[in-house]
């Protein structure tokens, strides 16, 4: 396709080389040109959540940005901040509390949630239910994803930071 | 000789590492060389007839492979037919009925009937490119007179949408108990709107095919409820045997119902991978979603409700009108599902009911959680909530007198189920249930007292209460396979398939109780036609159910050739030797051989050393085959606010009182009642499909159609009763579809409690703050 685009992009800690069509959704991009399959797809208009990635720090829905949108920024996705051991406190509340059951939500759930406590340091159960309204669930029926991430924003050790670790690697697009 | 250590544990799911590290593999995370993408043109009429539909301008875009109109696919593919939807023959005997279900055109062909009807098909090398033809296809349509209302499309001089239907209805049957006759009784007759809602998991539909030309074999991987049956559609659609079509559903995300019949895309995207000789992808997008895939509830009854004095109901009677869409999927399941639920856990002793299926332009209708439950729960909790008023006794009164005591069980309600079985409920106490919330809500004496106090203070609180039955683990069979490998590892695997039910974890519990084993021990396989000859798939809450009793029945059988392997390798008789913690022993001895052994010695091979004549190997086939369903109940109350000022409702407190019978993971019990109460609530306070009178849908987007979120969710407190049902020797009832039926009873009733000193009602299971203002406004007006 013509007016192709060559973006540098760190994703997960990795500096990325790709060339890419400008329409290229990010979300396509992680998953169909990175194979990072975690951030899913559920409405492709902003309102699920099921894409929520870390761009620059912040949650963001991976539908609504175009991958050329990232260049020289950084993202980061539900395997980066697995591997990295971030979001291990909150997966191993979610699995206790019984926080997923499809699982389809949740690594965009995880995102949202890590999100929101990297922004709230002390959040009251109020303010965990309204933070956690960021991404939809269809299963859950929610509490026990609040209670996971109460038991989360009560607990001692918190705010682990992705790593930083930089092995580049070029992909392009198909 | 076997405890149950495993079952009744709410053990950590197996399925939560993946999940959890985005390493589950859903059907759009399935990428194969050379794969190829489907776009679907889609009707944006919702009726029309089809002169003509130019592809030329879209075949020649680079990168698209091909177009198909339905005149393309015809020579190759026929229709889902609908006569598969037929009713098994032990209903059809017993119920009076005239059903003519047209076959469903797998793309339009002659009228497209819906708006989202697909009309061609697009293979390109991308999705991308192949949206991008979409834009250069150019259908003829002829508009046609748009049938929106299922009670207007049978009026003479409606248009009709299939040859062959009168009055466009493709269903009628009836159901009689008794002698319905008000005498000097008292009657109260409404009608009663069950709204068109959705099941929407978050994971959309999808389907890849790939055909192996080596062995004339195709794999199609959905994301989808029921592997056997689409197997068996694509086999006999694409003229192959079953043994060389293998469905997998992939990690499914979500289905709720909607993922549980056979699609037209699951028939097409095969075809395509055979014909092209390329993997072929579809996967939906949400407005797909919202437009095609299947919608629910939406029926209209005109019920009526016979009394005495003294509150006690003499009769029942229902006249539904089910809005089926422009075709009908699921046939009359809902409808049936209906009659055979709504008169709860009551004394009815006289009953009618007449269903009558309608289509009409829109998205057709098929099962959606609960389905047919919510619907005719919904009516007789309103009716007996208006009884107690017309009366002026408490609905929970009401409730009380009517309610079948646990001394009367099992008891036969007079009115075959869907199955065909007359309908007896098998267990449980009902009161205990309705007590039992009542109790944990604080005592309805004391909210009565709370509530003088609040509309005296011009608040307004009501208390909703809903009781309901549910028909659950509904045959006609479910499989299991046990089989200890060569190795000594034990793997089972069955033809249900989760989409979030945790089913290798509960059934890998089961497994380990019949064996002796840790469930870590278990290997669970599910959702491969690959894997087991037949199954039934999971829908109508009934893998936990049968799923469970086939693989304890397998587990019997293949108990004994393991006992009978180490009994010959130990030298003894078989009566002296039985398992213990997954090996076999001399009775008394704490441990034995261990599996491994009995494996090597029970396959052929060196090593083999079993008994002789036995035959080698170590694998058992079994199916559950219920007589008939097994009867869950339970109640919900809810204690609901609504704040004068702006007409929002909400709940303050939500209980749950539900009888699963013996809960495997309670856990996960929990996990799908709470989900389950959710959808509930969301279906009455946000969630409805609207369409405009030309057949529009307007909620197209989940911008439209509102979903609850965490903000939204009340407290809600779940209780259990477990009683065991007798049906099948674990146990077990389904609990997948209770947590839903509940909530428009609730929180209708409870408005309307609420809002008594207005007297206000309403008894459509949807309703907005506007509802609220407006009622409040009028009463303001009169009272000035």
């Amino acid at each position: 396709m013509s007016g192709e685009r060559e973006i540098e992009v760190t994703v997960n800690g990795r500096k990325i080389g790709a060339v890419v069509p400008p329409r290229l959704l990010l979300s396509d991009f992680l998953r169909d040109n990175l194979g990072l399959t975690g951030t899913h797809v559920g409405c492709e208009h902003g309102i699920c959540g099921a894409c929520t990635i870390l761009f620059d720090g912040q949650a963001a829905r991976s539908c609504l940005l175009f991958a050329v949108q990232t260049a020289g920024h950084e993202i980061w996705t539900v395997e980066g901040l697995s591997e990295s051991g971030a979001i291990a406190d909150l997966q191993e509340a979610f699995s206790k509390h019984h926080a997923l059951q499809c699982g389809y939500c949740t690594p965009g759930m995880l995102v949202v949630a890590y999100d929101f406590l990297n922004a709230n340091r002390s959040p009251s159960p109020e303010e965990i239910k309204d933070g956690m309204s960021a991404a939809l669930c269809r299963c859950t029926g929610y509490w026990n994803i609040v209670s996971a991430v109460s038991e989360v924003a009560n607990s001692e050790r918190r705010g682990t930071k992705p790593a930083d670790v930089a092995p580049a690697i070029r992909t392009t697009a198909p | 000789m076997k405890m149950a250590r495993f079952i009744g544990q709410p053990m950590r799911r197996k399925e939560d590492r993946r999940l959890l590290t985005g390493k589950g593999r859903y059907i759009a995370d399935i990428h194969l060389a050379r794969m190829a993408y489907v776009a679907f043109a889609r009707s944006s009429a919702a009726h029309a007839r089809i002169r003509g539909i130019d592809v030329a301008r879209a075949r020649t875009l680079p990168g698209v492979l091909t177009v198909y109109t339905a005149a393309d696919l015809a020579v190759h593919l026929g229709p889902i037919r609908g006569v598969l939807t037929t009713p098994p023959a032990p209903w059809r005997k017993l119920v009076d009925h005239d059903i003519n279900i047209p076959d469903q055109p797998l793309i339009a062909d002659k009228k497209v009937r819906y708006v989202g009807e697909p009309y061609a098909v697009i293979v390109a090398e991308s999705r991308y490119i192949a949206e991008d033809a979409l834009e250069l296809i150019e259908p003829d349509l002829e508009p046609l007179a748009v049938v929106s209302d299922p009670i207007e499309a049978m009026q003479s001089g409606a248009a009709n949408l299939h040859e062959n239907v009168a009055n466009n209805v493709v269903a009628r049957f009836r159901i009689r108990k008794g002698n319905v006759r008000p005498d000097s009784l008292h009657h109260i007759r409404r009608r009663f709107h069950n709204h068109r809602i959705l099941a929407l998991p978050i994971e959309c539909r999808g389907v890849i095919a790939e055909y192996d030309s080596r062995g004339d074999a195709i794999t199609i991987w959905s994301a989808t409820q029921v592997v056997h049956w689409v197997r068996g559609e694509v086999a006999r659609q694409l003229q192959m045997p079953e043994s060389r079509v293998r469905c997998i559903a992939p990690d499914v995300g979500g289905g709720f119902g909607v993922k549980g019949h056979v699609y037209c895309e699951e028939i097409i995207v095969p075809f395509l991978a055979r014909q092209l000789g390329r993997p072929i992808s579809w996967i939906e997008d949400r407005q797909e979603n919202l437009l095609n895939s299947t919608h629910s509830r939406d029926d209209i009854h005109d019920a009526e409700i016979v009394f005495d004095d003294r509150a006690t109901i003499h009769a029942l009677k229902d006249d539904l009108i089910f809005d089926s869409g422009a075709y009908t999927p699921s046939g009359i399941a809902s409808l049936a599902n209906i009659a055979a639920h709504i008169c709860g856990p009551y004394r009815i002793p006289n009953f009618e009911f007449g269903a009558t299926a309608v289509v009409t332009n829109k998205t057709p209708n098929a099962p959606y959680r609960g389905t047919g439950r919510p619907e005719g729960s919904f009516v007789i909790e309103r009716l007996i909530d208006l009884m107690a008023r017309e009366l002026g006794i408490d609905p929970v009164d009401a409730r009380r007198r009517n309610m079948i005591q646990a001394s009367e069980m099992p008891y036969k309600s007079g009115i075959p189920y869907r199955d065909g079985v007359p309908i007896v409920y098998d267990s449980g106490d009902y009161s205990k249930s309705l007590e039992l919330a009542l109790r944990e809500l604080g005592g309805v004496e004391e909210f009565r007292k709370l509530q003088m106090q609040a509309w005296s203070e011009g608040r307004y609180i009501g208390l909703g209460v809903a009781c309901y039955v549910e028909g659950t683990g509904v045959g006609p069979f479910e499989s299991a396979t046990v089989r200890i490998n060569p190795a000594g590892d034990l793997v089972v695997a069955t033809g249900a398939c989760s989409s979030g039910q945790g089913h290798e974890t509960v059934f890998a519990q089961v497994t380990a109780d019949e064996w002796g084993l840790s469930p870590e021990d278990v290997t669970v396989q599910i959702s491969d036609t690959g894997l087991i000859a037949t199954g039934f798939g999971s829908v109508a809450s009934r893998s936990a159910v049968t799923s469970s009793a086939a693989i304890r029945k397998a587990s019997a059988i293949l108990r004994a050739k393991v006992l009978a392997v180490g009994a010959h390798l130990l030298e003894c008789d078989v009566a002296d030797v039985e398992m213990r913690e997954g090996t076999v022993t001399l009775k008394g001895v704490p441990k034995g051989i261990s599996l491994t052994e009995i494996a090597k010695a029970a396959y052929p091979g060196w090593a083999s050393n079993r008994p002789p004549d036995m035959p080698g190997g170590l694998e058992v086939t079994e199916y559950f085959e219920p007589k008939t369903v097994t009867w869950a109940y339970g109640t919900h109350a809810g204690i609901i606010e609504i704040l004068a000022d702006t007409g929002e409702i909400r709940i303050h407190k939500y209980v749950v009182a539900h009888d699963a019978g013996v809960l495997i993971n309670p856990m996960i019990a929990n996990g799908q009642i709470m989900g389950g109460v959710c959808q509930g609530i969301g279906s009455c306070l946000l969630e409805k499909v609207v369409y405009d009178a030309q057949g529009q849908n307007l909620t197209g987007s989940l911008m439209d159609y509102l979903l609850p979120v965490a903000a939204q969710m009340p407290p809600i407190e779940i209780l259990h009763t477990e009683t065991p049902s007798p049906q099948n020797e674990l146990g077990i009832k389904g609990l997948g579809e209770g947590g839903v039926i509940g909530p428009p009873g609730v929180i209708l009733n409870g408005v309307c409690d609420a809002l008594r000193p207005l007297r206000f009602e309403i008894n459509q299971s949807s309703f907005s703050q506007a509802d609220v203002v407006a009622a409040l406004s009028k009463a303001s007006l009169k009272s000035e």
